[in-house]
């Protein structure tokens, strides 16, 4: 998990515990160990660095993918600001973002409970439920895609049930709905496991002596299993927030950001710039896009330290 | 980066998390709990979420043309299969599968090796500055998203004859190694050193440590990035649609695209197609389910 390791990573000063014995620290430095880690480093600074720099430049000309190009400045931001579409891309994303990391965490913190209580065939529900983890998010939505724009009109139509006999799909208002089903769809079973580490690391004296105590199915949630999991939950949202906010290859294969421009995410708006000939003024929006990233990640994490989470 | 984002990382417990259920599996058949009946319904129809979409693929699958119309949710009668060989010529199927796999395994081979070496030559030298100093840049990378570096990287890896499948499996790799390097740490500090210092009095070389000690020691973390890998490779839809130019060296998921064109109504030659995609991760899961799952949940919270 990466929060969770992130966090309590840099092992603090000394390191390593058992590494860190005095005789090794003043030990002439092993050569093999810079031929394990400096090639990975110097490619990682290659493909992973510098693309991420030179975006940042480019975002400083009119460059449009191909041919001349000079600098002029901040124009492109300056622009990015006054652009009607730009502006409903992030409010689109961040809307769904929100929306998906409730409903995923509501959803997948039920599932969890469920798929811990006294079940019947638990290892059979499990691997039921933890299927779509391992599938590929793009043929599901293109799935989805047939079932919504055909199924569901179909079946409603039968039904007499007019609201739904139209695609949810080509509906202006709706088909952020489908995106967010989707989604939750196949993010759901990994936001699970996570929650149902969490509830098995709960030992099960806690729970019986609150039942001894008298406290009911709700109390005993609320009291004792939600603390106790408040970490995975931490970790879930923070990671699940920053995941939807890059969303995707599910939208494209639903909607393709429609109709018209009604889910359009910024990772798909930043895209464009790779064929639309505005390769600089999307790499604008792809830093302005990275700042408000970074700024909510280091903000929730302000707040997990504020509160002493312990993950 | 796209690889660690996009499947879940969950966390755990190695032991307890599996263990239970194989070890209640051998000694008693049945479960000696009282059966919670309504909750196990419960759970049954929120299953019909999940199954009414694999069963709606493999039906659409099996029928002719003239069964497509309704809600499609019905048995296919006479069933097709010509629709399987005809979706594996008219995508190119058995050539995305090449090259898919082929991505699949470098990049787990290398996310392994690369992220465990790293992780072995940060995490035994804690001390020195310039390793932790590295430890900090690569962890920096989880914090770029991945839109911010798509643009560049698409030219750059053309400008250096990398816009093929071995810049993808390149950039599998390397955008990899921040979070599983995490993880390999994480586990390398919980080896202790006096292992490896025994080997090197018997004159064991830091190659030969690495190889026939460490790698070993990492076996069941070796899995759960390999896992993580693996369903990060064979899924991935982002870097080979944006990096590999060729199309007929394209990637199992990119090729699917070819049923969404907008005058397209092949849609039993377009399930047939997607249900061929989804089939061998779905099968293989089912299969080491029991493999996986322990795999997945070792990757988080220690």
């Amino acid at each position: 998990m990466t929060l969770p390791t992130l966090l309590e990573a840099p092992p603090r000063d000394a390191g390593p515990a058992p590494a860190a014995a005095p005789p090794r620290r003043h030990a002439r430095l092993d050569r093999t160990y810079l031929v394990m880690l400096v090639p990975v480093l110097a490619l990682f600074s290659l493909f992973i660095v510098f693309p991420a720099l030179t975006g940042v430049l480019f975002s400083f000309t009119n460059y449009a993918g191909y041919g001349d190009w000079k600098f002029i400045g901040a124009l492109n931001y300056v622009n990015m600001f006054k652009d009607p579409t730009i502006l409903q891309a992030y409010l689109f994303t961040f809307f769904f973002a929100l929306v998906s990391t409730l409903v995923v965490n509501v959803l997948s913190l039920a599932l969890a409970l469920a798929l811990n209580a006294k079940i019947k065939w638990r290892t059979g529900m499990r691997t039921l439920f933890f299927i779509p983890m391992v599938l590929s998010g793009l043929v599901v939505a293109y799935v989805f895609n047939y079932l919504f724009s055909n199924t569901i009109p179909a079946l409603a139509d039968s039904l007499g049930f007019t609201p739904l006999a139209s695609s949810i799909l080509s509906d202006e208002r709706f088909a952020w709905i489908a995106v967010v089903f989707v989604t939750v769809w196949q993010a759901a079973p990994g936001v699970t496991i996570i929650y149902l580490a969490g509830l098995q690391s709960i030992p099960g004296e806690v729970h019986e002596a609150a039942e001894l105590d008298g406290a009911g199915g709700f109390r005993k949630f609320a009291s004792i299993t939600l603390p106790l999991i408040l970490g995975y939950l931490v970790i879930n949202v923070i990671l699940g927030f920053k995941g939807y906010l890059g969303a995707y290859e599910i939208i494209v294969a639903l909607t393709g950001g429609g109709p018209g421009t009604a889910t359009q995410s910024v990772a798909m708006k930043i895209f464009s710039g790779f064929t639309g000939g505005d390769y600089a003024y999307q790499m604008a929006n792809a830093v302005v896009f990275f700042i408000i990233t970074v700024a909510i990640s280091l903000f929730q994490l302000r707040i997990i330290q504020r509160r002493g989470v312990s993950l | 980066m796209t690889v660690p984002t996009t499947i879940a990382h969950p966390p755990v417990q190695p032991t307890d998390a599996t263990a239970p259920p194989s070890r209640r599996a051998l000694k008693a058949p049945k479960e000696s709990y009282k059966v919670n009946w309504p909750l196990t319904i419960v759970l049954l129809v929120a299953a019909l979420t999940i199954l009414i979409p694999l069963y709606f693929t493999v039906v659409m699958a099996l029928k002719g043309p003239s069964q497509t119309g309704g809600t499609g949710l019905e048995t296919p009668n006479p069933v097709e299969f010509a629709n399987f060989p005809a979706a594996w010529v008219t995508v190119g199927f058995g050539r995305a599968l090449m090259s898919t796999a082929l991505v699949t395994v470098f990049s787990v081979i290398g996310a392994v090796l690369a992220s465990s070496m790293v992780a072995y030559a940060i995490a035994r030298n804690w001390e020195r500055r310039f390793f932790r100093a590295s430890y900090v840049y690569l962890l920096s990378a989880l914090f770029i998203p991945f839109p911010v570096l798509i643009l560049p990287l698409i030219k750059q890896t053309a400008v250096l004859g990398l816009d093929n499948p071995v810049g993808v499996i390149l950039l599998h790799v390397l955008g990899g190694i921040s979070f599983f390097s995490l993880l390999y740490i994480a586990f390398i500090r919980s080896i202790p050193v006096e292992i490896e210092e025994s080997a090197r009095l018997d004159g064991a070389s830091t190659w030969q440590v690495f190889w026939r000690i460490i790698v070993p020691l990492l076996g069941p973390m070796n899995a759960t990035v390999a896992i993580f890998a693996f369903l990060g490779a064979w899924n991935d839809f982002l870097l080979p649609q944006m990096i590999i130019a060729d199309p007929t060296l394209q990637t199992l998921p990119v090729v699917q695209n070819l049923f969404q064109g907008e005058f397209n109504t092949d849609y039993n030659l377009a399930f047939a197609s997607y249900l061929m995609a989804l089939a061998p991760t779905l099968i293989v899961y089912v299969l080491a389910q029991r493999w996986v799952l322990s795999g997945v949940m070792r990757g988080a919270v220690k």
